[in-house]
């Protein structure tokens, strides 16, 4: 592998990001999953970097899902869209990031779309107005909020606690990175790096002292592509494509996989779990499963947050085989305790995936 | 990793068999008994000629350029079932601009799945 | 006074052309901007339809260059004009030229096979071109290419760069097919132990015993051709590559393994081709190479009386076609030149 020829595509796909002062867009269901993520981000850019992040409560979901199910047609999509730029622009804001993937691609598609039909633009701006009495101006950057975390990893490198690297070993920890097919697969100029070799992700892997996996499935989809996904039935479909991507990267023996989707890491967390219940079957190291983290998981831990703050407890995959890999220390007792300290109970064992701690 | 087969969890859905040719994985065997006897099958171009007069191919999914080209690739799965819907009427063999000895392959493939018990 | 003619290209095309013209009584100056002559031909090894060796038909084009040409090599042009009496051409060393006719003979380069990043050229170790293949043929090197390797299979792709959107060249350029079935031969030939595939979208063997020799991979050398355009290349622990593709005529996906890809890259339209166009306000077609007066009767020339077009700068061509068009620009050239008297 020439990774100079990786370097000259990376040159190729830079883009603009935002420096501060952002209008912040969460996620519909992200919270669900991982808990932690979003309060993180925040945390990591208001008292790490110092940067002006805000958020509206009275944003709404961008109907990302809807739209990618067919259920909300494109207009309506674009309208709700509209909205969320004019509370950006009631409060004063030009730089629009999300927290979600799928966000981030319906943003870029609906501002492509205005560029490239003006008309669109007009009848969204009346449908609009009649619907709320607003009035809204086009973000100036519309950046992903992993774009951020790339724009400042040299920052929050420096500000790190822990490196990626195997402790026991010495050897840099082996990471799969993944992306979200939103991110730039549909338009390679909005992602940095291209769809081919993206950068986001590895550049961060890069900078906090991992090793990027290159392996050969590693552009497939994790099959989450809503649609499908939604009918209990078709999920086989779904799990397959996660499974593939298990498959490949197998015997590269990963020591953690990083994503930057709401779905990707869901997915690829929960498939784990399923497949090993269906089959039998574990990746990983001794039945213990490839932990999954988001990037503001990663941030966090990398900048010496407590595992257990960052939501890491709810992971199916069990995160302490990372944890001790990189000699994070995490008190194995407030594990599965509220904020008050109350035991909140133990999740039922699976079958085949070793689980934390191993005796309930 | 131990196997249970029983008391697997059913969760509503089950991992979809992939169906991609994994060439690598599949087993030639069958491939290179027939190359060796009717090696006229490497001059198939897959023109479609043969499938498009075939008297079985008009009243049945018979096509028989797929399962030349199934052959090549490695795919001898379906093999018996499929060969045995050909009645060797030989309008194939009379149209095939490569000259592809076609009766004479259908021929092998039926002695050589006989001979190895396939 | 004497007839001038400049050629600018001291490839195939300006080669002939210039000895044509040395014959007709003309004076010739070439211009070329490498240190020898030759263009492409330099990279081939063995040329189709009956594989015979480069060097041959390069030794026939260089004693037709005897001292009636005025040669000019590392010669860059800096500009050039037409003033309506005379071509003018300054070069970037200083040397002034000019003359009563010009031939444009700047031929083409060979597509950039990195724009194709889902192929790994330039990224993946086992991934090189055709041309890159012709350099190990003629040094006899072809083993080391599969030295160490776990892999004892190669695959070789078509249309890389030709027929392609995404990498704006809509044409075919002709002549990768056959290259491909040639390479395929020459690489069974020798070494018998090695697997080879052709992946392709359709196969273009439109010359004179080029489907014959379609039909000899196939039938001798066991040659297997699987119809179906690479999606993706990806590098595996080993080095080899896994790659997918659609085995169209069953319908399937398929992937597979190989130690070797081998991209047969096409023709684009050289940069010093498209400057000169645009200095002369000569016509590009959309493909962005040049065009004749007519597609048909007047191959030769352009729309700007006493510029002429001999060889690849009007589109892909091969050896053979490229000499005799050179031949007819010659005549094309004479012509022209005997008719201001």
């Amino acid at each position: 592998m020439k990774i100079e020829g990786k370097q000259r595509i990376w040159m190729d796909y830079q883009k603009e990001i935002a420096d501060d002062h952002f209008f912040y867009v969460r996620s519909c269901v992200r919270q669900n999953f991982f808990p932690g993520s979003e309060k993180t981000f925040l945390r990591i850019l208001q008292s790490e970097l110092q940067k002006d992040i805000y958020e509206n409560p009275s944003h709404t979901t961008c109907s990302g899902i809807g739209y990618h199910a067919d259920i909300v047609p494109f207009e309506t999509s674009m309208t709700m869209v509209a909205r969320q730029f004019a509370l950006m622009t009631e409060a004063g804001y030009e730089n629009f990031t999300t927290s979600c993937i799928t966000s981030f691609g319906l943003y870029s598609e609906v501002l492509e779309t205005w560029h490239h039909f003006p008309e669109t633009e007009q009848k969204t701006r009346d449908f609009l107005y009649k619907a709320t009495g607003r009035t809204f101006k086009k973000p100036s950057n519309v950046s992903h909020a992993s774009d951020i975390i790339f724009k400042f990893r040299k920052k929050i490198s420096e500000k790190g606690k822990y490196r990626l690297i195997n402790r026991q070993t010495g050897q840099p920890l082996r990471v799969v990175e993944h992306i979200g097919c939103h991110y730039s697969k549909m338009f390679p100029s909005k992602g940095v790096g291209g769809a081919e070799y993206p950068y986001v992700l590895t550049g961060m892997i890069d900078e906090w002292g991992g090793e990027v996996i290159d392996y050969p499935e590693r552009r497939h989809c994790c099959g989450f592509g809503f649609r499908q996904y939604f009918v209990q039935a078709n999920r086989g479909f779904s799990i397959s494509c996660s499974k593939k991507k298990f498959e490949s990267m197998e015997p590269y023996k990963p020591d953690m996989i990083l994503t930057n989707c709401p779905g990707c890491p869901m997915f690829l967390d929960r498939w784990q779990y399923a497949i090993s219940e269906m089959e039998g079957k574990t990746y990983g190291d001794n039945g213990y499963g490839i932990p999954v983290l988001t990037y503001e998981e990663l941030a966090g831990l990398v900048l010496g947050y407590d595992p257990w703050d960052l939501g890491l407890q709810v992971h199916q995959v069990p995160i302490e085989p990372l944890l001790e890999k990189i000699g994070i220390p995490y008190d194995p007792e407030m594990k599965f305790r509220n904020i008050s300290g109350q035991d909140i109970g133990r999740p039922e064992s699976p079958s085949f995936l070793k689980f934390y701690p191993e005796k309930v | 990793m131990n196997f249970r087969v029983l008391g697997m969890k059913s969760f509503g859905y089950t991992i979809t068999k992939d169906r991609q040719i994994d060439f690598d994985q599949n087993d030639r065997k069958v491939t290179g008994y027939i190359n060796a006897i009717e090696s006229s099958i490497r001059l198939c171009i897959g023109c479609g000629s043969c499938t498009g007069t075939c008297s079985a191919g008009h009243f049945t999914d018979f096509n028989i350029r797929r399962v030349i080209t199934l052959v090549q690739r490695g795919e001898t799965d379906q093999l018996k079932k499929e060969i045995r819907k050909c009645m060797l009427c030989g309008k194939c063999q009379l149209v095939c601009p490569r000259g592809v000895n076609l009766r004479n392959l259908i021929l092998t493939i039926h002695n050589i799945l006989e001979t190895y018990g396939i | 006074m004497n007839k001038t003619a400049i050629i600018i290209g001291g490839g195939v095309a300006g080669m002939e052309t210039a000895i044509q013209l040395l014959r007709l009584g003309i004076e010739v100056y070439l211009i070329e901007k490498e240190s020898r002559l030759g263009g492409h031909l330099n990279s081939w090894d063995h040329l189709f339809p009956n594989r015979r060796d480069s060097k041959e038909v390069s030794e026939y084009l260089q004693l037709g260059m005897n001292e009636g040409i005025s040669l000019h090599l590392n010669a860059e042009i800096d500009t050039l004009w037409n003033d309506k009496k005379k071509f003018n051409i300054k070069l970037k060393d200083g040397t002034r030229l000019n003359s009563d006719a010009l031939v444009i003979a700047t031929g083409y380069e060979v597509f950039d096979a990195r724009k194709k990043e889902e192929y790994g050229y330039g990224i993946y170790d086992n991934v090189i071109t055709s041309v890159e293949l012709e350099e190990f043929l003629r040094n006899n090197e072809l083993k080391r290419l599969f030295e160490g390797k776990t892999s004892k299979r190669v695959g070789i792709i078509h249309c890389v760069g030709s027929r392609d959107e995404k990498v704006g060249n809509l044409y075919c350029s002709k002549l990768c097919c056959v290259t491909g079935v040639k390479q395929a031969i020459e690489i069974r030939e020798r070494m018998p132990d090695i697997e080879v595939f052709c992946f392709y979208m359709d196969l273009r063997m439109f010359d004179r015993y080029f489907e014959e020799m379609y039909f000899e991979a196939q039938e001798k050398w066991g040659v297997q051709f699987i119809r179906g355009r690479l999606s993706e290349a990806a590098e595996n622990q080993d080095h080899t590559l896994l790659i997918k593709l659609e085995d169209t005529l069953t319908g399937l996906p398929l992937k597979m393994n190989v130690g070797l890809l081998i991209l047969l890259v096409g023709f684009v339209p050289s940069p010093e081709t498209r400057r000169l166009a645009s200095m002369l306000g000569l016509k590009e077609g959309d493909d962005r190479f040049l065009c004749p007066a007519d597609e048909h009767t007047l191959t030769n020339s352009t729309k700007i009386p006493g510029v002429f077009l001999a060889g690849t700068v009007k589109g892909p061509e091969g050896i053979a076609g490229t000499i005799t068009d050179a031949r007819a620009a010659a005549l094309q050239v004479a012509a022209y030149l005997t008719s201001r008297e």
